[in-house]
Order: C-alpha cells, then sequence, then structure tokens
C-alpha cells in the first residue's frame, strides 16, 4: 500500500518536495557523515603502520585503558541508579518526588565543566573536602577516582530517562499481582519488573556508555591532563593535536568514533527490539 | 474461609474512600460489591488483598486478624480489571508463577508444578493456549488465564476487581456463566466489584451495594430492587425520577400523581419523595391534569415521554409503544401520572423517628393548576 502526502495524488511529487529531501541528505552528509569519514582518511593518511604504531604508543594505549576503565566502573553504577531512581519515582508516592525528577534531569542542563569546576572546588587540595581528604591519603582530583566521580555526574540521568517513562507507562498492577501470588520483593524486582524494562535498560546503558567514553569537560577540569597517567582518550586526542601529530590524533580519534559508531549500531538493534 | 470487617476507615488525602464499612462474608459465598465508581469498593477489596492499608478498623479471616498479615502471606487470588498479565511469560508460565515463587522448603517439584498447570488448564478450557504470550490472546482469553493464574496457588478467598470491565458484552456474558462454574467447583469464598447492575445479580449469593465509603444495602436481586434501603440505592438502581409527595397515615399524594397501587407505609406523616423508574410511570390523558407532555421519542420497542409539571419540572416517563393509550400520549396532552411501583422515603429529619408530629411543612403542591 502506498500512502501519499497530504493533498496531493499519489505518484506525484512536487518539486519542492524533492529539493526538501535532497537538502536533508545533502546537510546530513555534510555535516555528519563527511567528518567521520574524513576522521578515517586522516588516520590511515601515512599507511596501516604509522597507523598501528600511533595506536600502539604507550600514551595512547593508557588512554584507552583509562577511559575502558572509566566507563566499566560508571556505567554500572549508572544502571543501578537509573533503576533505583526510576522505580522510586514511578512507583511510589512520597514527599518531594516532582523534585527528585528535576534533580535527575540537571545534569543535561549544566555544562559538564561546571561539574568538573565544582568538584574541583569540593574534593581539590583547596576544596572543602580537601583537607580530609589529604590527611587520611586520599587523591580524587587528578586522579581516576575524580575522572569517575564528574563522569558519573555527567552520564547520570541516562539510564533513568529511558527507563523511567516506561515504568510509569506500565504501573504497578503486575507487582501487585505478584505480590498477591506470593513474590518476594526481590522475586518481584527480578521476574517481573526487570523483564519488563529490560530492552530500555540495555539501550539506556548505551547511551550512558557512549556518552561516559565521549565524555571532555568536565574531566578535563579534574583529570590534571597528565600524559600517560590520568590523561582519556578525548583529553589524549586534543593532547596529541596541540603536539602537531595530526595522525596519532586521527589515529585515537579513529578508536573513540569506532565506540561510537558500534554503540550506535547497538543502539538502533535495541530500539528494533524495543518496539517489538 | 469467612471474612468479618469491621469499622474499616480509610482517607486518601482529603477524601473519606471507607466511612465505617461492617461486613460478613461466608465460607464459599460469592458475593458481589456494587456501586458506582469513587464508593469505595475497589479500595476495600484492595484492603482485603492487602495492596492497601486501613486507617481503622478489622479485618479477620477465620479469626486470623488479617491486617497482621503480609499480602505475599494472605494467600488471596486476585484478578485485575485488566489483567496484569506478565507479558514476557507464556501461559504456562503465569499460570506457574505463584507456585514457582514459594520458598524452596514449599515450592513444589517441577514436575509437579507442570502437572498441576496442566491441570489448571484443562479445567479452564484454555489447553490450547499454553504456549502463548499474553500479547497473543484475546481480552477474554486473557482474563481466563489472569484467573487461572490466581487460582493456581489454591487461594483462600478469590478477589476480583470488576473482571470483566474491559470486555465487550457477549463475551463478558459467557465469562460470568464460566466464572459460576469455576466457583461452585472450586467452592472458594469469593469477592468481586462491579458497577454492573446486571452482572451483580446474576452473579452473586449477595449484593452489597456501596456509595461514598458505606454499605447502603446487602440483598438480593429482588429486595433490593423492589425495596431500596436509601435514597442513594434507589437511584442507583434506576429510580431516577423524584417527586414530592405528601404523607399521611402512611398514603401518599402528589400533585397529578395517582399512587393508589403503592401499598402503605409505616411512614411519619408530613413531606416525602417518591423515587419511581421512568417505566413504572403510566401516564394518563385527563382534561384538568397537571402534567403535559413535552416531547415523545421511539425506541422502537418503548415511547419515551418527557412531562412538565409547571412547579415541578421534569420527569421521564417510558411506556410500551404498542399500548393501549400510546396514541393519545401525544406532544401537549394533560395527563396524570399513574405510579405503578417506587419507594417513598420520608423528609423527617430522621425518618426513623416515630414522632408524627414532626414540623415539616407539607409542600402544597395541589395549588397549582
Amino acid at each position: 500500500m502506498t500512502t501519499a502526502p497530504l493533498g496531493q495524488l499519489p505518484g506525484q511529487t512536487r518539486r519542492g518536495e524533492r529539493i526538501l529531501i535532497g537538502l536533508a541528505v545533502g546537510l546530513t552528509l555534510l555535516f555528519i557523515a563527511a567528518p567521520l569519514v574524513f576522521i578515517f582518511v586522516r588516520a590511515f593518511a601515512q599507511g596501516w603502520q604509522v597507523y598501528a604504531a600511533n595506536i600502539l604508543h604507550p600514551a595512547t594505549l593508557h588512554a584507552i585503558w583509562l577511559t575502558t576503565i572509566t566507563a566499566i566502573i560508571v556505567v554500572p553504577l549508572n544502571v543501578g541508579f537509573g533503576i533505583a531512581a526510576a522505580w522510586a519515582v514511578a512507583k511510589h508516592r512520597f514527599p518531594g518526588r516532582g523534585i527528585l525528577v528535576t534533580l535527575i534531569e540537571i545534569p543535561f542542563s549544566i555544562s559538564p565543566i561546571i561539574a568538573g569546576i565544582c568538584y574541583l572546588l569540593l574534593y581539590g587540595r583547596q576544596g572543602l573536602l580537601g583537607p580530609w581528604l589529604q590527611a587520611n591519603d586520599i587523591q580524587v582530583v587528578f586522579a581516576l577516582p575524580g575522572i569517575v566521580l564528574v563522569t558519573m555526574f555527567v552520564t547520570a540521568p541516562f539510564v533513568a530517562r529511558e527507563v523511567l517513562p516506561l515504568m510509569q507507562a506500565q504501573g504497578s498492577e503486575q507487582e501487585q499481582a505478584a505480590v498477591t501470588l506470593g513474590a518476594n520483593g526481590w522475586q518481584i524486582f527480578t521476574r517481573v519488573t526487570l523483564p519488563n524494562i529490560k530492552w530500555a535498560l540495555l539501550y539506556g546503558a548505551v547511551l550512558c556508555t557512549a556518552r561516559a567514553v565521549g565524555e571532555f569537560g568536565g574531566v578535563s577540569v579534574v583529570s590534571g591532563n597528565i600524559r600517560g597517567q590520568t590523561n582519556t582518550l578525548p583529553l589524549h586526542v586534543e593532547l596529541l593535536f596541540n603536539d602537531l601529530n595530526a595522525v596519532g590524533a586521527f589515529a585515537a580519534a579513529s578508536t573513540l568514533t569506532l565506540i561510537a559508531v558500534v554503540a550506535l549500531v547497538i543502539k538502533a538493534i535495541l530500539e528494533g527490539r524495543r518496539q517489538s | 474461609m469467612s471474612i468479618t470487617i469491621s469499622g474499616l476507615t480509610k482517607r486518601f488525602a482529603k477524601t473519606d474512600v471507607l466511612r465505617g464499612v461492617e461486613l460478613g462474608v461466608d465460607k464459599g459465598e460469592l458475593v458481589a460489591l456494587l456501586g458506582p465508581s469513587g464508593s469505595g469498593k475497589t479500595t476495600l477489596l484492595k484492603i482485603i488483598a492487602g495492596l492497601e492499608w486501613p486507617d481503622t478498623g478489622r479485618l479477620r479471616v477465620d479469626g486470623q486478624d488479617w491486617l497482621k498479615l503480609a499480602a505475599q502471606d494472605r494467600r488471596i487470588g486476585f484478578v485485575f480489571q485488566h489483567y496484569a498479565l506478565f507479558p514476557h511469560m507464556k501461559v504456562r508460565e503465569n499460570l506457574a508463577f505463584g507456585l514457582s515463587v514459594r520458598p524452596r522448603a514449599e515450592r513444589p517439584g517441577k514436575t509437579i508444578i507442570a502437572a498441576k498447570v496442566d491441570e489448571l488448564l484443562h479445567f479452564l478450557q484454555i489447553d490450547h493456549l499454553a504456549d502463548r504470550y499474553p500479547a497473543q490472546l484475546s481480552g477474554g482469553q486473557r482474563q481466563r488465564v489472569a484467573l487461572g493464574r490466581a487460582l493456581a496457588i489454591e487461594p483462600k478467598v478469590l478477589l476480583l476487581d470488576e473482571p470483566f470491565g474491559a470486555l465487550d458484552a457477549a463475551i463478558r456474558r459467557d465469562l460470568r456463566r464460566w466464572l459460576r462454574g469455576v466457583h461452585e467447583a472450586t467452592g472458594s469464598t469469593t469477592i468481586f466489584v462491579t458497577h454492573d447492575q446486571e452482572e451483580a445479580f446474576e452473579l452473586a449469593d449477595r449484593v452489597v451495594v456501596m456509595g461514598e465509603g458505606q454499605i447502603a444495602q446487602i440483598g438480593d436481586a429482588d429486595t433490593i430492587h423492589d425495596h431500596p434501603a436509601t435514597p442513594f440505592v434507589a437511584r442507583f438502581m434506576g429510580a431516577t425520577v423524584e417527586l414530592p409527595v405528601t404523607l399521611l397515615a402512611g398514603r401518599a399524594e402528589g400533585a397529578g400523581l395517582d399512587l393508589s397501587t403503592l401499598p402503605r407505609r409505616a411512614l411519619p406523616d408530613g413531606a416525602g419523595r417518591l423515587f419511581v423508574r421512568a417505566e413504572d410511570i403510566t401516564p394518563v390523558p385527563e382534561p384538568d391534569a397537571p402534567w403535559r407532555i413535552v416531547s415523545r421519542t421511539s425506541t422502537g420497542a418503548h415511547l419515551r415521554l418527557v412531562l412538565r409539571h409547571p412547579k415541578l419540572g421534569e420527569a421521564e416517563a417510558e411506556v410500551p409503544r404498542r399500548a393501549v393509550r400510546a396514541e393519545a400520549l401525544t406532544p401537549d396532552a394533560a395527563v396524570r401520572l399513574k405510579i405503578e411501583a417506587g419507594t417513598i422515603f420520608s423528609s423527617a429529619p430522621n425518618s426513623a423517628a416515630t414522632q408524627p408530629s414532626l414540623q415539616t411543612k407539607p409542600i402544597q403542591l395541589e395549588r397549582s393548576q
């Protein structure tokens, strides 16, 4: 079955329509696809060997490792946080519920660099908790804990945002049915609630991962950009670029891009699953 | 299991949802909670289930205090209006859920659960649906599965919240008969909530009419239909025409009304209100009568007449279209209203009072016309 656009006979395409479609496709190619292709073109500009050498450079490897470990810590924590927050908001009524919903969304509206500065002021050497942390020999800022904290802040809403609307739409009748059938809290969660939000949860986790891997602004404030120590992949790309090592920068960028593309593909698959 | 409910109250924010409910349900009884939306019937059902908690009052089942028992431990079967099946489980798994979540010590073995599920599928006549997912079932089939899931744990009490509310009329009737059969076969104490009178009366042993958080009347179809206990029940049961009358020595009189068929009632003298169904009003043409026919509509089998009294406003009557005098019932005809059946409530502040000399002003009806 073919459906004609409003106010048109089937098979009749207006010129204006063609121009609009052409424009949309053209702009997408120019502004989104072309830079992606360009990254790989530049990364491989001097051949495989140079590319491999750049990727295998200890500083780059360390950056990849640091970014990976950050994501590995941050994503599960935020999945847990997202489920807990969505559960609390969707299935319960309590004072301050509306405020909680707003609070969860704050990281979306605050520039990550502000978050970075806040953490610096809180945990830094001259910060509020600085003296105590120093006395107990805990290094937060300019180290992995700081990077993890800022990334967590920036990516906090992703899972909750995906899961919450679904939980609200489903209501709590299934859980109530499970209760009357004798299920305990854990059984209800694992056998009724979780299967219902499975795809939304994975979708949120993928978005959260993509964002965690790509986080730049907030991390750049708290990490201190120490090469081979606190340099995450996005920071490393900038560093290499400032070193005028274009191939190196693009090689590092290509790994980031690859992660993003993989995330995108998984996201598309999950979206299909979620609709069925 | 016999259920005893006393003094149950419940407040949501600023609304009193239940205002002192007293109810006893015998073992093996099938009881309907009937009432309009907002009457508190679902809240009462959820309190029995343990999904809501009352502010005050008592709930005892076979002498045991159920308000000290969590929903998980009450062993009740609850059926929701919108089924609440687990969408990611096949019918078979839905039915097995209640048994499979039991603590390890009490949990039957896998083969026993499977056998039990097969038995249920057969009993509920849904064998062929065993391996489908809820999304692949029709509404009626889903509700059968939902009931099966509740029955699987051999509940002490079966509770159903508007179980057929989301289904169309034919399937409703079908399922009603089926549920009655299931009830008789299992012998479980069953309470169901409905706003559908026909459903309540056809299915239940006893009907509990609820209004504004209280039980208004308990009885069978005939009692509630013919002798509503309160104006609320009368209105709810379809006696929507409300006419002022004057009571004298148990007899009622009203403007342009022929109330001779109504039996004498032990009501105090003074003003009263008559509640009557449109089909129990027969307009009789009479030149000097105060009522006039305003409009006449045919619904095929019946004529619906809107009548107007200069002082009392409008009333509606319904007569068979092929009735003898139906042709004379044309717009603008003057009629007297013969009341075939109806209920009168005294307007005295306390209608239970036996003082005949209560200072209520009889409405001067005859002055008009």
